[in-house]
């Protein structure tokens, strides 16, 4: 079998790096954790890379705003090498700080033939003003090509943000996105239904939970896959008995399966 | 150098949720005449920057153009129709900003450095309203006094906190010739908080080394035998009086708490009451260790920055413990005056209650879920007596390899403080949380507050554990109460210690060396470095940007000397440091009140009562606050502090697995009934004990591996009725410990919570006893939540039922406190405990609820409408004691060591046997229909109540 090495990128406020990386480990990949001081002296590293994750967290505080400082500090240091790793045909996952950053970077929507260096689309304040931790459906989009997900597979996935709401610059860049197939998830209920709140939970434009780029091998959302990759995480295992699918792991394996059957 | 302002706010079009929260937050005070409220960040950058950089910074860093504006300058008083009210809030001088220093490294990420950042946040308040209410509204909403300055209108910059630089200036004082009411007075002007017999053992002290003393020896001295250091009244020889007993202790707390822990001598405990957290096995390779501390003062002044400092302190104490351990989850218990206390009735000088609950949460919230650290659990008490002086117990538990569990700091070692800088926030706050508050404390003792910045402490902790890991220091503690006075001195105390003062990196210049020794600026620990391995460690700290710097060495003269720009400003030997404060002899009575019990009329319907009780804020949904948490990061829950079909019911204790590849996990929980403290100390403290365990029983914790820890928070301990409390609670945790096989590992204590209004009158919190329990879970597969799982399942209740409704929540929603308070039978609690623990591990219970607040009706309650299924059950089958006659108290009474459990038909034979001799209800069954059904067993339904009303009822009053 192919080695599938994979980059959680780490900086100051980042915690969720230590169960990113073993998600990615159970996934079967060799997942390394790494300060982003350390890759910015020795970018090289990323060649050897196949996934690259940037985790959950509060990057520098989220100070300013939700992933901001971060996204500056990967525009200004790593972005040309971040873009040549998307290039590749390599994989970029974002998970809740890291899709901030990502939307920040103007990595994502990454739409077809724009630059991708400035912002188009936002994830801000939750209409509710307040931290979230509660589990959220999520409905795949049918016309997403996101390599990450199972396109009719219906996952169920804790997150815990006060900005996740994604919104677009204009009403044009949202139809964009959306007939364009970046929208990978939507926040639904149990039977697949948009709602209101709680369903979707802070208030996002068509209910994005989740954006894929043009070439669907980057992935940002913001519910936590790498927080349910055993059964007795699952908010009800005590109710469910032994009927429990750890839908977190869906992302990770189809990340590893992707490099391992086509770079 | 160029002054820069830049002010972002939303754009049209994009909702402005702070305008919003705190438009919100203005109608809750009663103002109708604002009609919106826009809110705006406003950036201060001083910097050589060119226009042209400026639009960069605007553009690329400062605003989110999506869906934000950023105005380069003062934005003019917007156009409108109404009255705009402007009103700028800024950090005081001094005062940390944490956005601060991100956005000078963002900044400088773009290719330029810049001399300074400031941030604050500008509100235009729309509508028709007085100088008076505009004032309210910042008071209450908007600023908070202690940490903030307000600028109404448009014109004024806030002041540049730097106050140019410091000339050493040795202050000596005289103190050899001062008579006892000199000393006592010079204390006072010094914000010592030393009392006369303790300033005389120092003037002796002078006397006998034939010199004055210098300022920074005082202060040293205040600091390490604060109350908040020391536990002088714990320690102190007490005689008791009760009921006309005498009962002499000459320490108390070696001969209780400690006591039993002693006695108890388990194997599994590594170490305990010495070092910054008890530490306790967990398996071959780590161990756990867990620490409860209070920040009540400073969270009663500013409720987000002394609860965010609170939680930032305690997990600076695992981290501080052995040679560091790894934070795991955190647990937060607050006790809160009633949310919905008329605003004129609040006393002069203190928040409002709902206030200071919001704020606390928030601080918790930003503080714990920024160290990604999962808050799993807690409880939240209200009651009238704690408006002034709110209690915040912040606890966290941390993991550690085996190995690395002791100190060996050694002489020659290196002094190395590392993480956040030092300034002027913080001053006294040792001392001054060793008082009473009065109404002026919020003037007085403001730069005893603190802020704190969290992601400074996160950074800390990911170098720390990483230099820990490759062995590169021998000891370490943290910064906390005292600062480097109380840090330094406690690492130097069997050795000696010489500190530069002059070395220690400052925020902003101008600080004197006494300032510098006992700041209490966060975010800040201590490690000793043996020399050659000190390039090394500066390395690794700066490879992730935090700071580290020598500051001194450890010697072996004993002695601690501390020296500014190479003059020696202070100098004392340990021994009389650490050992030389006086001992005290206090007395403490305890004469049991006479109260009564109430006349309560029987009923033949209890429904309302019960939702009364799912509705009192002690009770009710806590919900709101929990989601705020994040209570899964590092992906460890297993049993999450929110359970049951919809995942919003009550769970008992939490469990975390803090090893991705081990199913061996660790239980949480807590215990406290301040109500039961009125009417008797001793069994409010076992109660609060039988509680926390059977929380932990209940999730599956092994109940032969519970460690305990003791949180006393009390009211003015020089009155000997309340010290008489103290001590009776004490004696009670003694008997606990020891009938459960449950050692207490560690502890702390808070005392003199006591507010003394303008006209003199003295409000005292009540004897709060917080216990936290935490336990081994051996396979996390087999914990068990406390929601109903099917229908046809049996219910029963372990334990009896006696007529113990005195401090119930039945009385209290009735206006009621009585006298029989629940008793805990010793021998049988224990019994039980282990027989459910073993029915658990063998599979056998289906879920499990602890009966606890509002009696056997409010535990099937929550259990019914968490598994949304019904229940059936007969009162005449649950055993009670001969007195327990009525339905109502068998509904409502609150004996302690009772269970709830639900048993599956198949299990049943098998459990029934398992559990003799002990005794066991067997009341009813699980139910399809959704409705709660108990009957009296004359066939009178005493409740019968669909479950969406009762958990409306109990989920709607802290739904904020």
């Amino acid at each position: 079998m192919k080695q599938v090495n994979a980059l959680v990128l780490r900086a100051a406020g980042i915690n969720c790096d230590y169960e990113t990386q073993y998600a990615l480990e159970l996934a079967g990949a060799n997942a390394q954790r790494m300060h982003i001081n350390e890759l910015i002296k020795k970018p090289e590293i990323l060649e050897s890379m196949q996934i690259l994750v940037f985790p959950g967290g509060f990057s520098y505080g989220d100070d300013i705003a939700a992933g901001k400082i971060l996204a500056n500090q990967v525009q200004h240091h790593l972005g040309d090498i971040v873009r040549k790793f998307i290039d590749d045909g390599k994989l970029v996952l974002g998970i809740c700080n890291g899709f901030q950053v990502l939307v920040k970077t103007g990595i994502l929507p990454g739409l077809a033939g724009a630059d991708n260096k400035t912002q188009t689309v936002t994830i801000t304040n939750n209409d509710s003003a307040k931290f979230d931790d509660r589990w959220v459906y999520l409905q795949p989009s049918s016309s997403s090509k996101c390599v990450f997900i199972n396109k009719d597979q219906r996952i169920y996935l804790p997150m815990a943000h006060g900005e996740g709401k994604v919104v677009t610059k204009t009403p044009e860049i949202l139809e964009s996105i959306k007939s364009n197939g970046h929208i990978a998830l939507r926040y639904v209920d149990e039977n697949g239904n948009t709602g209101d709140f709680p369903i979707n939970p802070n208030g996002s434009m068509e209910s994005i939970a989740g954006l894929t780029d043009s070439t669907g091998r980057v992935l940002g959302l913001m519910p936590h896959p790498e927080r349910f990759v055993r059964k007795t995480q699952h908010p009800r295992w005590t109710r469910l008995g032994g009927e429990i699918s750890v839908d977190g792991m869906i992302i990770f394996n189809n990340a590893v399966k992707y490099v391992e059957e086509n770079l | 150098m160029k002054h820069w302002r830049f002010e972002v706010y939303d754009r049209e079009g994009f909702t402005d949720v702070h305008g919003k929260a705190v438009l919100d937050d203005i109608r809750e005070l009663g103002i109708d005449e604002v009609t919106a409220v826009s809110s705006t960040r406003v950036f201060m950058i001083d910097g050589d920057i060119d226009e042209a950089f400026a639009q960069r910074i605007a553009q690329e860093l400062l605003s989110d153009t999506v869906c934000q504006e950023c105005f380069i300058g003062r934005m003019p008083v917007p156009e409108s129709q109404q009255k705009a009210t402007i009103i700028e809030v800024h950090l005081k001088s001094g005062v940390t900003d944490p956005v601060s220093g991100s956005v000078m490294t963002a900044i400088s990420d773009m290719g330029k450095d810049v001399e300074q950042v400031r941030t604050a946040r500008k509100f235009v308040i729309y509508g028709d309203i007085t100088e008076q209410q505009r004032d309210l509204i910042t008071r209450r909403v908007l600023a908070n006094d202690c940490i903030e300055d307000v600028i109404y209108g448009v014109d004024s910059e806030p002041p540049s906190p730097h106050l140019g630089d410091y000339k050493l200036e040795l202050k000596k004082l005289e103190l050899i010739n001062l008579s006892k009411d000199q000393l006592v007075e010079l204390s006072k002007s010094m914000d010592l908080f030393l009392d006369e017999k303790e300033m005389l053992a120092i003037q002796d002290y002078f006397k006998s080394i034939n010199r004055e003393p210098t300022d920074v020896e005082l202060e040293t001295l205040a600091q390490t035998w604060s109350e908040h250091c020391v536990h002088k009244t714990l320690k102190s020889s007490i005689d008791l009086d009760f009921n006309g007993e005498k009962i002499t202790f000459k320490n108390l707390l070696k001969e209780t708490v400690f006591g039993s822990t002693q006695e108890l001598n388990k194997d599994w405990c590594i170490s305990v009451f010495e070092d910054n957290a008890g530490v306790i096995e967990f398996d071959e390779s780590d161990a756990i260790c867990f620490k409860v501390e209070t920040h009540n003062h400073p969270s009663a002044l500013d409720p987000y920055g002394g609860a965010s400092t609170g939680i930032g302190g305690v997990v600076r104490d695992p981290m501080g413990t052995g040679l560091g351990a790894k934070p795991i989850a955190n647990s937060d218990v607050f006790c809160f005056g009633m949310p919905d206390m008329k605003l004129a009735d609040v006393p002069k000088g203190v928040l409002h209650p709902r206030r200071v609950m919001k704020g606390v949460v928030a601080g918790v919230r930003d503080y714990g879920n920024r160290m990604g650290i999962p808050t799993v659990n807690g409880a939240i008490y209200f009651d009238d007596r704690y408006t002034a002086n709110p209690l915040v117990f912040c606890g966290t538990v941390g993991m550690l390899p085996n190995d690395k569990c002791f100190k060996h700091g050694k002489p020659g070692d290196l002094v190395v403080v590392v993480g956040g800088r030092t300034g002027r926030d913080g001053i006294h706050g040792a001392t001054f949380s060793s008082g009473s508050m009065t109404h002026e404390h919020e003037d007085i003792f403001s730069h005893a507050v603190q802020i704190g910045n969290a992601i400074v402490e996160k950074k800390v902790l990911d170098t720390l554990i990483q230099a820990r890991d490759r062995d590169l220091f021998t000891s370490l503690t943290d910064c906390g109460a005292g600062g480097l006075s109380s840090a330094v001195g406690e690492m130097g105390e069997k050795l000696g210690v010489k500190v530069d003062l002059e070395k220690v990196p400052l925020k902003y210049s101008g600080l004197s060396y006494t300032e510098i020794w006992i700041s209490e600026a966060q975010e800040r620990m201590v490690i000793s470095v043996e020399p050659d391995k000190i390039d090394e460690v500066l390395a690794l700290f700066s490879s992730e940007d935090v700071e580290a710097v020598v500051i001194g060495e450890f010697t072996d003269d004993k002695k601690l000397t501390l020296s500014y720009d190479g003059t020696q400003v202070g100098q004392l030997d340990m021994e009389f440091l650490h050992d030389g404060i006086p001992k005290y002899s206090r007395q403490a009575k305890w004469h049991t009140p006479n109260l009564v019990e109430p006349d309560m009329q029987e009923k033949n319907d209890y429904v309302l009562d019960l939702k009364k009780i799912l509705s009192s804020y002690n009770v009710a949904s806590k919900e709101w606050v929990i989601r705020q948490y994040d209570h899964e990061v590092q992906g460890n829950s297993v049993i999450k502090p929110l359970c049951g079909v919809t995942n919003d019911a009550p769970s008992d204790a939490a469990v975390v697995m803090p090893k991705f590849d081990s199913d061996k996990g660790v239980a949480i929980s807590c215990g406290m009934n301040p109500l039961y403290g009125d009417i008797d100390p001793y069994w409010m403290a076992l109660s609060g004990i039988d509680e926390a365990i059977r929380n932990i029983v209940c999730v599956g914790g092994n109940s032969k591996r519970i460690a305990l820890l003791d949180n006393f928070c009390w009211g003015n301990c020089s009155k000997p009725e309340i010290l008489g409390a103290l001590v009776r609670a004490s004696q009670a945790c003694k008997d606990g410990a020891l009938a459960f096989s449950a050692p207490f590992i560690s502890g702390k204590d808070s005392l003199n919570n006591e507010f003394i209004m303008d006209d003199g009158t003295e409000v005292n919190i009540p004897s709060t006893l917080l216990i936290s329990a935490i336990s081994i879970v051996d396979d996390v597969n087999k914990c068990l939540t406390m929601d109903f799982k099917a229908a046809a399942n049996n219910i029963c209740v372990v334990g009896i039922t006696s007529n113990e409704l005195g401090g119930s929540h039945y009385y209290q929603v009735n206006g009621h406190k009585g006298a029989n308070v629940p008793k805990v039978d010793l021998e049988l609690a224990a019994k039980i405990a282990e027989k459910i623990s073993g029915a658990i591990e063998k599979g056998l219970v289906a879920s499990a609820h602890d009966c606890s607040e509002g009696g056997l009706a409010v535990a099937l309650a929550e259990m019914a409408f968490a598994g949304d299924l019904g229940v059936d059950v007969d009162l005449s089958k649950l055993i009670r004691s001969e007195k327990c006659t009525r339905a109502d108290i068998a509904l409502f009474s609150e004996s302690n060591s009772r269970y709830v459990l639900e048993i599956a038909p198949d299990k049943f034979a098998e459990f029934e046997d398992f559990m003799q001799p002990l005794p066991v209800s067997y009341i009813g069954k699980v139910t399809q229909d959704k409705k709660l059904v108990v009957d009296d067993g004359r066939g009178n339904k005493v409740l019968n109540s669909d479950l969406d009303s009762l958990k409306d009822a109990w989920q709607k009053p802290l739904a904020w």
